[in-house]
Parts: structure tokens; C-alpha cells; sequence
């Protein structure tokens, strides 16, 4: 008799879970082709390498860079403004975003402005903050606040609307008050979902610091790159932008090991 | 004693629903949820309401719990009109509600930690309510690592923290399969026969309304009202066995009559 085979179920299963090994392999394969298109362009220099630098004159310049001094300059002032930016709109964005959440007459008053600003492009109030703030210190950070504020207090609102009102009803039936309410349901429900969209403010957080960084300024990883590019130096441009990305991934990745070790529950 | 406060002299845990209208409206429609309710339900008693989908059991409950306003009418607890929700009046939900961000202990503590309770009174509190629900060895388990059945004795376990006068409970059992929704049913008579408070127990199950209740008040819908009530003449200790008690047989039969139209 021959044995029935075992018939196993497809691979690709829509939401289904895949191990943390497969799941490497599929993300080492998917830089390997990027870094394999790269190299194909650049070493048959199907592209000039005017435009196109090879990929070991990049990795050569990126650890040049990073050997001198003043690089790290440029990261250090460029982080600081980033980090300033973004945590004075959380700071004064999420209390606005939890209070338009909680209460229709806050979201009336707030949200309606906020839509209608949010669609006007942040790099559009370059010249307007010049006129403002000047160009120094300030209206970077100005910037990259504008850029992530009015976002963030949209999806805030978002995020507290959409928590369970039975969970509301709940502490109310157990002795909250409305101000307790919100200390104790409404804040840490949204807390896990507000990291993620911290972490993806912070995305958009480094594209407005290359913006401000384009213009009167002579710090920062966004001059370097505009200086860099002034000399054809598309070697150092590559490395600015892999510096950048870098700098995002890393403080994504802490904002992803905080959302697990803060929120177990979750 | 003429030093002891009105609240100690009156009831404790009375409810008078008088008149009570409930009308949904919104911009282009009107829909009578609730028509001329009238109920007294007495201390310590547990009355169970039992009801069709949709003929408004929920829409009362909530009413007495103070978490929506009625359009006509009163509710008072213990000669005080409910006009919001408090902690005199526990409540657990159909659905999950136990806050997820608190272990299982920590939930339990919930309302007397607003009440401002003494940590290691509500350490005991908590500990003789775990015991109770017996989830002892659960203490510090989150609610996403527990059972249905374990997540509403949890909350059943909240509710009764605040040593509420009235514990108003919406279908709790509802998502629960038909051995675990048994053995709750049993551990519930246990915390109620304990507990001494008043149940408002809301379900469309009429075995689990005779088992549990003393008093069962069936709603037809259209607009929701009072349809009948009976009391239920059971031994007020019920075993398992009470299933197959006549009374319970025959009130069994006419209630599922009442339920059909
Ligand atoms: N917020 C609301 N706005 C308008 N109509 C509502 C609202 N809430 C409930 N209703 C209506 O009131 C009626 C009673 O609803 P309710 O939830 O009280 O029913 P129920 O008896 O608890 O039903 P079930 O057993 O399915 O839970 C339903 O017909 C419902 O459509
Ligand atoms: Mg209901």
C-alpha cells in the first residue's frame, strides 16, 4: 500500500506569519537586487559614473566622511534639529490631538483649520519663515515643526476617536470621572498606535530637514549634500543620502524596541 | 439609632424604572425604542429581562446605568434619579472590556484605586475577589492571554470591587461556548449568594434566565416594552439539577410560547 502523501498547504498565505528566518532571507534578497542593479548600471557604465558612482567609490567616500571631524559636525547639527522639531510638535501636538479626539466641540474648533492647512506644502512657508524667523537655528526647526505638527494632530485626533467606547463606558460605570476618563482609558489605549505614528512622523521629520538644510545654511547633512553636489560629487551625495537613511533607520528601530518593551500588552 | 444617615436607613440597591420612554432620533427618522416601562426591581434580587434581539434590553440597561439619556420618565436607585453613570452601579458588557493595558489584578483594582483605597486594602480586596472567581494564579496575566469565560469573570470581578448596590450585566455569557457558559452561570449564583447585591441580568437564553433568576421579565420589540413577567418558583438553592425540576420545565415551555410571536 502506498502511503497517502501529505499534502501541504500553499506558501503565500495572505496575513499568515512567516519565521523570523524567512523573513530575513526575503529582506537580505530584496537589498542584494537593489545593490545588484546598482552595480550592473554602474560598473558597465551603462550610466555615466558622473552620475552614477560605483558602489565601492561610495562605500570608500562613506567611510572617508565618517573618518573626518567635520562630517560628524554635520550629523550632530542635523540630528539636533530633527530631534528639536520633532519633539516640540509632539509636545504641543498630541495634548491638541488628544483633546480634538475626546471632545466634538475641540474637534470643531481645531481639525477644520488643520485640514485645510495640512494640504498647503511645508516647503511652501520657506520663504515666509525666512521672513519670520530669519535663517538662523530657529527656522529649521520651524520647518520640520510645521512640516510634522499639523499631521500629527490630525492623526492623533484619529487615533483617540477610534478607541473603543465601551472601554469608556466601562470606567465610567466604575467611578471615573470624565478628566480620569481620559488619564486612565483614553491615554494608554492609544499608546501603541501613537508610537507608530511617531515613527512615521519622524520619517517625514528628516525629508523637511533636507529641505530647510537646501537653503542658507553651511551645517548639516542636507548642505553637504547640496555642497557636494555644486562640485559633480556624486560619490558624497551618496553618501549623505545613505547617512540619512541610516540616521532614520536607527531611530525607527528604537522606536520599535520601545512600542515592545513599553507595551506588552499590546 | 437616630445618628445613622438617610442612605443607611433607606434600600440598598432598589430600582424603580417609572414611565420610562426611550425614542432614537436623528435627522430624518424617529424609532421608539422603549414604550412606557415599568419595573421595581427589590433588593438583593435577581431579575433577569429576556427579550428578542433588537426589542431594546440593552437600550434599559444602559439607561440605569446612567451611559444614555432616556426621553420620558425616571429611573431611580434607592430614591436617587440615575442621571450618569457611578460606581453604584457595576456593569459588565457583552463584549470584552477589560482595560488591556492592566494585568488581571490590576483591573480588579481599578475603581477602588479611583476611590483612592489604601494600596494594601485593595491588595486584599483583590485577592478575596480573585479567589472568588478563581483565577488566584492569574493575577498578573494580561487580558489577552486569558480565555472568554476567564476575561468576564475578570470583569465580573471588577464590577463587584466597587462593592456596587446594583450589578447591571448585558448578555455577559452571550460569546461564550455551552459548557464554560454553565459553569459561569453556577459561579455567579456563588458570588451573588456572597456579594448580596442586586442583579439586572439581560440575556435572550431562557434556560440560563430560569436558572439563574428569581424574577424573569420578558420584552417584545416593536416599540420595546413589558410583555409579562414571572416569578420563578424554584428552590433558592439551584444545583445542577434544578434543569429538570417540572417548574422549570413547564415555565421553560411557556416562555418559549411567549418568545415565538
Ligand atoms: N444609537 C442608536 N440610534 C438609533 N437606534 C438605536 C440606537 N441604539 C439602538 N437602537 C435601536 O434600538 C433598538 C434596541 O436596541 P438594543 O441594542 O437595546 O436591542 P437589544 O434588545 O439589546 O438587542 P440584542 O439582543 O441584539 O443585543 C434596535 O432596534 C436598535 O436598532
Ligand atoms: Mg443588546
Amino acid at each position: 500500500m502506498i502511503p497517502p502523501k501529505r499534502r501541504t498547504p500553499p506558501k503565500l498565505q495572505i496575513f499568515k506569519d512567516i519565521s523570523s528566518v524567512s523573513y530575513a532571507m526575503m529582506a537580505g534578497i530584496s537589498f542584494f537586487l537593489l545593490l545588484a542593479l546598482w552595480s550592473l548600471l554602474s560598473y558597465t557604465e551603462a550610466v555615466n559614473p558622473v552620475f552614477l558612482p560605483t558602489p565601492d567609490a561610495v562605500l570608500l567616500e562613506f567611510f572617508r566622511q565618517l573618518g573626518t571631524a567635520a562630517y560628524w559636525e554635520h550629523i550632530g547639527i542635523s540630528v539636533f534639529r530633527v530631534s528639536s522639531g520633532f519633539a516640540l510638535a509632539c509636545l504641543v501636538g498630541i495634548p491638541i490631538g488628544i483633546f480634538a479626539g475626546t471632545f466634538r466641540h475641540a474637534e470643531a474648533l481645531i481639525e477644520p483649520p488643520m485640514e485645510f492647512i495640512r494640504y498647503m506644502p511645508a516647503v511652501a512657508f520657506i520663504p515666509l519663515i525666512m521672513v519670520w524667523a530669519g535663517i538662523g537655528e530657529w527656522a529649521k526647526i520651524l520647518l520640520i515643526f510645521i512640516g510634522c505638527f499639523f499631521q500629527l494632530v490630525l492623526m492623533v485626533a484619529d487615533i483617540t476617536r477610534r478607541v473603543s467606547h465601551d472601554l469608556l463606558h466601562a470606567s465610567f460605570t466604575l467611578g471615573a470621572s470624565r478628566w480620569k476618563a481620559i488619564e486612565t482609558v483614553l491615554i494608554p489605549a492609544i499608546q501603541p498606535q501613537l508610537m507608530h505614528t511617531l515613527r512615521l512622523i519622524l520619517g517625514w521629520a528628516w525629508t523637511y530637514l533636507v529641505v530647510a538644510e537646501l537653503v542658507a545654511v553651511n551645517s548639516g547633512l542636507g548642505y553637504a549634500i547640496m555642497r557636494a553636489q555644486r562640485y559633480l560629487n556624486t560619490d558624497q551625495i551618496f553618501v549623505g543620502i545613505i547617512v540619512i537613511g541610516l540616521l532614520g533607520l536607527i531611530s525607527d528601530r528604537i522606536f520599535a524596541f520601545l512600542n515592545k518593551r513599553l507595551f506588552p500588552w499590546a | 439609632m437616630q445618628t445613622g444617615s438617610k442612605e443607611e436607613a433607606a434600600t440598598r440597591g432598589e430600582i424603580v424604572i417609572h414611565n420610562l420612554h426611550k425614542v432614537y432620533t436623528t435627522k430624518k427618522s424617529r424609532f421608539e425604542a422603549l414604550h412606557n416601562i415599568q419595573l421595581t426591581i427589590g433588593e438583593n434580587e435577581f431579575l433577569t429581562i429576556l427579550g428578542p434581539s433588537g426589542c431594546g434590553k440593552s437600550t434599559l440597561l444602559r439607561i440605569v446605568a446612567g451611559l444614555e439619556d432616556h426621553t420620558e420618565g425616571s429611573v431611580m436607585v434607592d430614591g436617587e434619579e440615575v442621571i450618569g453613570p457611578g460606581a453604584d452601579r457595576g456593569m459588565v458588557f457583552q463584549g470584552y472590556t477589560l482595560f488591556p493595558w492592566l494585568t488581571v489584578r490590576e483591573n480588579i483594582e481599578y475603581g477602588p484605586k479611583l476611590k483612592g483605597i489604601p494600596t494594601l486594602e485593595r491588595r486584599s480586596l483583590s485577592n478575596y475577589l480573585l479567589k472568588m472567581i478563581r483565577l488566584e494564579s492569574f493575577d498578573k496575566s494580561y487580558p489577552k492571554q486569558l480565555s472568554g469565560g476567564m476575561k468576564q469573570r475578570v470583569a465580573i470581578a471588577r464590577a463587584l470591587a466597587n462593592r456596587p448596590k446594583v450589578l447591571l450585566m448585558d448578555e455577559p455569557f452571550g460569546a461564550l461556548d455551552a459548557q464554560t457558559k454553565l459553569e459561569m452561570q453556577e459561579m455567579l449564583l456563588d458570588v451573588w449568594e456572597k456579594e448580596k447585591t442586586t442583579v439586572l441580568f439581560i440575556t435572550h437564553d431562557i434556560d440560563e434566565a430560569i436558572f439563574l433568576s428569581q424574577r424573569i421579565v420578558v420584552m417584545g420589540a416593536g416599540p420595546g416594552r413589558i410583555l409579562k413577567e414571572f416569578n420563578v418558583e424554584l428552590p433558592a438553592e439551584r444545583t445542577p439539577e434544578v434543569r429538570e425540576h417540572p417548574e422549570f420545565l413547564s415555565l421553560k415551555r411557556e416562555l418559549a410560547g411567549l418568545l415565538k410571536h
